[in-house]
């Protein structure tokens, strides 16, 4: 038993453990439990039990998402598994760490999730760039063949399953799942129109469940040691541990494994050391690029999925962004804007020329051309590339930022246009 | 991502030369990867990489062998070609710098350090040096956001990076491009 399923082998100073050492450190107990006698549905129904939600950002429960895959007689023979290895929502670190760490829990989950989806084949969506990732798994892969726990008839149970590690090329649009499902049928990355849903029309037109890393990385814990360990895991309403991560100016940048339900203090002052010497926290964006600005005024909030919505945000990856007071405000959200301008994938109208336009105002602001004009454009396009407006999330996500940062950081933003220069420049 | 070359430096970028179709290694690991999807269409991708990772770009001769070895059609394969950020159609520096400009490195200081390398290499964001050992490019967060500011060098992660350590960084790359090319 362990109070951190995810990282409790992870030491990045000897290196991922081998298949042996990962053995020998309770691994693979998932697919032994399977082979003593649990069927798919059992399978299905402790992972519903546990109350597991995804951890890709989108929060949602992972048994529920597996259970719209057709199962039984009259469904798709061939049914696939695609691990969402593509991290790149901008300050997200935690699946590299998962990755590089301990590549052998990503397979063990693996093989849970492709058993109880009765799926024979897996890919894992990997970004380009995770190079030293790349290596790691595709080592751990060929020891998982070696040793019988892939390939055929798994441990006697008659299942089957083979992993593809499939490196991609950039663009952060492959981490939307559709659009990951595309590229890798060697497409361009648009999402797709949805219904039909993944679970029963994804990769090549068969029943494919898409999955984050820390999602399955969560799953062998659950089977080895049971849902009452899982539930007992967590501080909060959400079940289980969650990586959290901190950059930006603070003492102590990292990524920990904290229970759900960790008040935000706890770490951004605790884990992170709070902020560096002279400088304030000014706000934070609590999961990534496309999540809301939080004030130090939500810091006794706890981390759980649905705290951090009431307050106006989304706990998404988990991974916080620190904006400390003596960066600007207005320059921070400009970056994000430029990023998704850059990795719009082009296909809806509101995000392929709303998204330029947002950033070219932001360069205006700081160039010191900026107007009262601008800054109501800015204001309409939290709409116009808001929620129902685009085909998928992207642009959305965008407004997350540009929204909260408007309405937090509105002086900083009167300033820019008053003083036709970029106030926190010397 | 458009790769742009700096004024007049193309008659001397490292891969302008060895446009080309495919060869038979190519070939091999091509016929490899059609053994991992179902269709053909699928390994176009992953045959523009192969490609780029033996020739340094993708050529039209090369992309022009590609779709005629998987029979796909060639305006398909130039769509995903130019839409993943890490498919070069043109010649890129030996040394491909991805500079990670994203919201946690602008935090902590990558313009100031983009800067630096204008000044010191002469090249910004899509240009390659005049000696065809660097090309830089921005990238989207590069996943190491607590050892930030970052980028990678090749195949090699660089994180907590200085003026002084890109300094270190490029000095150490063309000893190594200067030891690649001697053997």
């Amino acid at each position: 038993m362990t109070d951190r399923p995810l990282t409790r082998n992870i030491d990045l100073n000897r290196g991922p453990l081998d298949i042996a050492g990962y053995e020998a450190a309770d691994g693979y107990q998932s697919m032994h439990a399977i082979a003593k006698g649990l069927s798919p549905d059992d399978v299905l129904n402790i992972v519903k039990k546990s109350g597991l939600k995804g951890r890709g950002g989108a929060g949602f429960p992972t048994g529920l998402k597996w259970s719209f895959v057709p199962r039984g007689d009259g469904s798709p023979a061939q049914k696939y598994l695609v691990v969402n290895a593509d991290e790149m929502e901008p300050g997200t670190f935690k699946d590299r760490l998962l990755m590089e760490g301990d590549p052998h829990l990503l397979i063990d989950g693996m093989l849970v999730a492709a058993y109880t989806i009765q799926a024979n084949m897996a890919y894992i969506f990997l970004r380009g760039e995770y190079i030293d990732a790349e290596n790691v798994l595709k080592k751990a892969v060929k020891e998982a063949y070696q040793r019988g726990y892939l390939g055929k008839n798994i441990l006697g149970t008659g299942f089957d399953l083979d992993i593809v590690l499939h490196t991609s090329a950039g663009r952060y649009i492959c981490g939307e799942e559709t659009a990951l499902l595309n590229a890798l049928e060697g497409k361009r990355a648009n999402p797709r129109a949805k219904p039909p849903f993944p679970q029963v029309s994804g990769l090549w037109g068969k029943p494919t469940i898409v999955n984050n890393v820390e999602t399955l990385c969560n799953l062998p814990g659950i089977l080895a040691y049971g849902v009452d360990w899982y539930q007992g895991l967590s501080r909060g309403v959400d079940h289980g541990t969650k990586m959290f991560g901190v950059s930006g100016k603070v003492k102590n940048p990292g990524c920990w494994e904290l229970p759900l339900g960790t008040p935000v203090r706890e770490l951004l002052e605790g884990h992170a050391g709070g902020m560096r010497d002279g400088l304030e926290l000014r706000a934070f964006l609590p999961g990534g690029g496309s999540t809301d600005f939080m004030l130090p005024r939500h810091l006794d909030l706890n981390l759980d999925y649905d705290e951090i919505g009431k307050a106006g945000s989304r706990l998404a990856t988990g991974t916080m962004i620190v904006l400390d007071d003596q960066t600007c405000p207005v320059g921070m959200v400009g970056n994000l804007m430029t990023f998704f301008a850059h990795e719009s994938c082009g296909f809806c109208t509101p995000c392929r020329d709303g998204l330029p336009w947002v950033d070219e105002i932001f360069r205006g602001f700081e160039a010191g051309t900026g107007n009262e004009k601008d800054l109501q454009i800015l204001h309409d396009h939290i709409e116009y590339l808001g929620p129902g407006r685009t085909f998928c999330a992207l642009a959305p996500g965008a407004t997350a930022p540009l929204g909260s940062g408007l309405k937090y950081f509105a002086e900083d933003f009167e300033k820019h246009i008053t003083e036709q220069r970029c106030p926190y420049k010397h | 991502m458009s790769v742009q070359m700096s004024s007049d430096s193309s008659m001397i970028a490292t891969t302008s030369t060895r446009a080309r179709e495919l060869n038979a290694a190519e070939i091999a690991e091509i016929e490899h990867e059609m053994s991992l999807y179902p269709d053909k269409q699928a390994v176009g991708l992953e045959a523009l990489k192969i490609v780029q990772k033996h020739q340094g770009w993708v050529s039209d001769e090369s992309l022009l062998g590609i779709a005629k070895y998987l029979d796909l059609p060639a305006s398909d394969l130039e769509g995903v070609a130019t839409f993943f950020n890490l498919v070069y159609r043109q010649p890129v520096g030996r040394n491909v710098i991805l500079f990670c400009n994203s919201v946690t490195c602008w935090i902590m200081g990558c313009d100031d350090l983009r800067q630096h390398i204008i000044d010191t290499l002469g090249i910004d964001f899509g240009q390659t040096t005049e000696d065809g050992e660097f090309t830089l490019i921005p990238v989207p967060c590069l996943g190491d956001c607590d050892k930030a500011p970052v980028m990678m060098v090749g195949e090699k992660m660089q994180r907590k990076l200085t003026r002084d350590t890109i300094d270190e960084i490029v000095v150490e790359a063309r000893i190594q491009s200067k030891t690649r090319a001697d053997v």
